[in-house]
């Protein structure tokens, strides 16, 4: 029998304890996976490489606050800008105000769109469609999915924050690189509508012709509309977004404290079924290291069993974990917060790494404990 | 006969590391469920506990919130002013206020960045129609100034929110003057500031929103029923509680993770607990036969072990509350759907959070320990005693 066999075999000999840690072992993991797939979600990818290329100018005060059309023209003229774009919050109600049937609408212009998210797909036929149409509209594939809106039906949305009920029909679905939950309708509409709003807009959303060149473009669209009545902040989609997490509270120090419990707790899970099983071995310990097997084996022997469980637990949870993540990214009330939460390799990998590790100091002080053990003690053991 | 309570708790005496390492882990979980629930019980108690019965909040037909565009306009406001069952103050003017809501972008002190804040323009009759809060340090604004009093929690958490500071509202700086107390309702996120002052900075001609002090609770129904069926005024009235209970759902992403959260830490509890309870059984099979033996029946032992996972979790949960009380009272921010700004509020362990957590922990106890304690009564006495 080679050693990897007789851990193998260790690992499962009491199977329903073998069962039991893995179950439980995997579950913090998953847990775990989540968490970290959620955090580099949030703070560790890049977004697509177009993401990277755009800014959102908004008023320096607030989003609540708007900003002339005319500076669009402006922001058109400052170097390396390619397009621009302006968006403006509708926040109305489609159907009634159950948190299901909540998703964001824009008044922007048709026109320009898609020429800043560049990497928004839409058929030619049905965005020309909607240009021709004031009172057309177009919605994100995923939440016509959702709705079952095919093109040519009508969504009727209730203003809450404007006064000013529309009634749209759709014109185009469009494919986005990751759920975004939105409808864009023509803001000529709510100006028509609403004339109160007519010449202002929510905000700006500009392409800039390189990744790099954002930051330059900020401080220069900044920098315009300092000394006037309107002062912009602009920062890259991202930074923009990492403001909205922001806003839900100390979401790093929830995350991390909440990994923090979990590890903790898998340790001691860990620690505890090896301690147990390890107790009940004192005499094969022994028996071993009358054969020959040296200190250093058996502590190796011992634990590779508690790496062997704890990485197949580690492995297990991560898999379940993907497809909660794939749960929360399309829970519906909870906001667009999650919608750019996928699995990933990368995360597997490091919950696998996170169960074993904790595998390996869980069971070093029992195996040690046990290796350092005196032959005739141990022999003498009842278990 | 039952088996006496004195065999379960020597036996967790005696397997002092496992009972220890196993109640650690249900103390961790419901530590995590006693964190969300507090939290969840503070924003409720933000929001459930916020506005005065009394109080009737009038908004424009379709809005839901007080940030919507405007509506308004000051005709409506004297109109509403006569409406029969309008209370008075001393001088005898009726108790109804004009107010408008905007939000600006404070930085946060601790180095986090930037969010954003509702600051409410109102006129000393608003302030008098909240007799819930209370002025803390300073002076309330003298109206006609540009002067602003910040909640105790903004102060806390915000740079420039000191008296004495500036903040650049509209446009042009206002000076903080004082600070209030509100007791932890969901005006402790806000800045207030004098809307005449505001109104010709931005040149707005109407409010945002109105607050109708009612004599009594009939007549806030009444005030509320007579605003929305008055054709000159095309507004929507509801009362101050009622609004306020409604924006509750400012909890719901935290609700929802740290359900998730909660939930698969019990069942990794759960299975841990298992191990341990069917560790428990395996040592002490032929101590078990010998109880058989003497006469204690297959329900007793059942119960008995039902009973001593039932009292290793109810460990794991006295040291899990008694983990978490240092953050009891703790305050902390999340976004309002229904402002965008930040909703303070402060972490509470009510009796109820706490209960829950004792039950929750109970659950997890019974759950890990029903099948091994199965396992315990049915074995077969000459077996076990021959193990």
């Amino acid at each position: 029998m080679t050693l990897i066999s007789f851990v193998r075999k260790n690992a499962f000999r009491n199977k329903r304890r073998s069962l039991l840690t893995l179950a439980s072992i995997s579950f913090s993991l998953l847990l775990l996976t989540v968490m970290m797939t959620i955090w580099r979600a949030f703070y560790l990818s890049d977004g697509s490489a177009e993401s990277a290329q755009r800014l959102i100018v908004r008023h320096k005060v607030s989003l609540a606050q708007f900003l002339p059309i005319a500076d669009r023209e402006r922001i058109r003229s400052i170097a390396g800008v390619k397009q621009v774009v302006n968006e403006t919050w509708f926040g109305g109600q489609y159907k009634d105000d159950k948190a299901e049937n909540f998703f964001a609408q824009f008044g922007t212009d048709p026109k320009e769109l898609f020429l800043v998210y560049t990497d928004f797909h839409i058929p030619a036929d049905q965005l020309e469609a909607w240009q021709k149409d004031r009172a057309g509209c177009v919605a994100d594939s995923e939440l016509a999915q959702k709705y079952g809106w095919k093109i040519g039906d009508r969504i009727p949305i209730k203003g809450t924050i404007f006064p000013l009920n529309l009634e749209l029909t759709l014109r185009g679905i469009y494919a986005a690189p990751q759920n975004t939950q939105t409808l864009y309708f023509n803001n000529i509409y709510m100006d028509e509508g609403y004339p109160r709003i007519k010449g202002l807009v929510g905000f700006y959303g500009v392409l800039g012709d390189s990744p790099q060149a954002v930051p330059q473009i900020a401080k220069d669209i900044d920098a315009t509309f300092r000394n006037t009545d309107r002062p912009t902040k602009s920062e890259s989609e991202k930074a923009f977004n990492l403001d909205w997490i922001a806003m839900l509270g100390n979401v790093k120090a929830f995350i991390l404290s909440i990994c923090g419990a979990v590890v903790f707790a898998t340790l001691l899970v860990s620690a505890n079924t090896m301690a147990m099983s390890i107790r009940e071995r004192t005499r094969e310990v022994a028996l071993l290291k009358t054969l020959g097997f040296t200190r250093g084996t058996v502590l190796g022997l011992f634990m590779s069993e508690a790496v062997i469980l704890a990485a197949v637990g580690g492995l297990l949870g991560a898999i379940g974990a993907s497809f909660i993540v794939v749960l929360i990214a399309h829970a519906p009330g909870i906001g667009l917060f999650f919608a750019g939460v996928r699995p990933n390799v990368a995360t597997i990998v490091v919950a696998v790494l996170v169960g074993s590790t904790v595998g390996a100091l869980s069971s070093f002080v029992p195996a040690y404990n046990a290796s350092r053990r005196n032959i005739v003690d141990g022999l003498r053991h009842i278990g | 006969m039952a088996v006496p309570i004195q065999y379960n708790i020597r036996n967790l005496t005696l397997r002092k590391s496992a009972t220890i390492m196993t109640a650690l882990g249900i103390a961790l979980t419901v530590t995590t469920a006693i964190f969300i629930m507090a939290l969840l019980a503070g924003l409720n108690a933000a929001f459930k506990g916020s506005g005065d019965p009394l109080n009737v909040l009038v908004l424009r037909k379709g809005a839901t919130a007080e940030l919507s565009a405007g509506g308004v306009d000051r005709e409506a406001l004297a109109i509403m002013k006569d409406l029969p069952g309008v209370a008075r103050d001393a001088q005898g003017q009726p108790l109804v206020s004009g107010e408008d809501l905007l939000v600006v972008v404070l930085p946060r002190n601790d180095g986090t960045g930037e969010t954003n804040v509702t600051v409410r323009f109102l006129t000393p009759t608003g302030i008098a129609m909240r007799p819930e809060v209370k002025l803390f340090a300073g002076r309330w604004f003298t109206p006609g100034q540009r002067e602003i009093v910040v909640s105790k929690s903004i102060h806390s958490r915000f740079a420039q929110a000191n008296i004495g500071d500036s903040m650049w509202i509209g446009k042009g700086p206002w000076n903080v003057v004082g600070i209030f107390d509100t007791g932890g309702s969901a005006h402790d996120s806000e800045i207030w500031g004098d809307i005449n002052q505001l109104s010709s900075d931005f040149d707005r001609p109407t409010y945002n929103s109105a607050l109708i002090r009612a004599t009594d609770p009939v007549s806030a129904d009444a005030l509320k029923n007579r605003v929305g069926d008055d054709q000159r005024l095309k507004l929507n009235g509801m009362l101050e509680t009622e609004y306020w209970a409604k924006q509750t759902s400012t909890g719901s992403p935290i609700k929802f993770v740290g359900t998730l959260v909660a939930v698969i830490m019990a069942i990794g509890s759960c299975f841990a607990a298992m191990n341990t309870m069917y560790a428990a059984v395996a040592y002490r099979s032929r101590e078990i036969a010998t109880l058989r033996v003497i006469g204690f029946s297959r329900p007793s032992i059942l119960t008995s072990f039902v009973f001593e996972s039932v009292l290793l979790s109810l460990l794991g949960a006295l040291v899990g509350i008694i983990l978490m009380l240092p953050f009891n009272g703790m305050t902390t921010g999340t976004n309002n759907p229904v402002t965008f700004s930040e909703a303070v509020f402060s972490l509470r362990m009510t009796p109820s959070v706490v209960i829950s957590a004792v039950v929750f922990a109970i659950v997890m106890g019974l759950f890990g320990g029903i099948a091994p304690a199965w396992h315990a009564a049915r074995r077969e006495i000459l077996v076990a005693l021959r193990d």
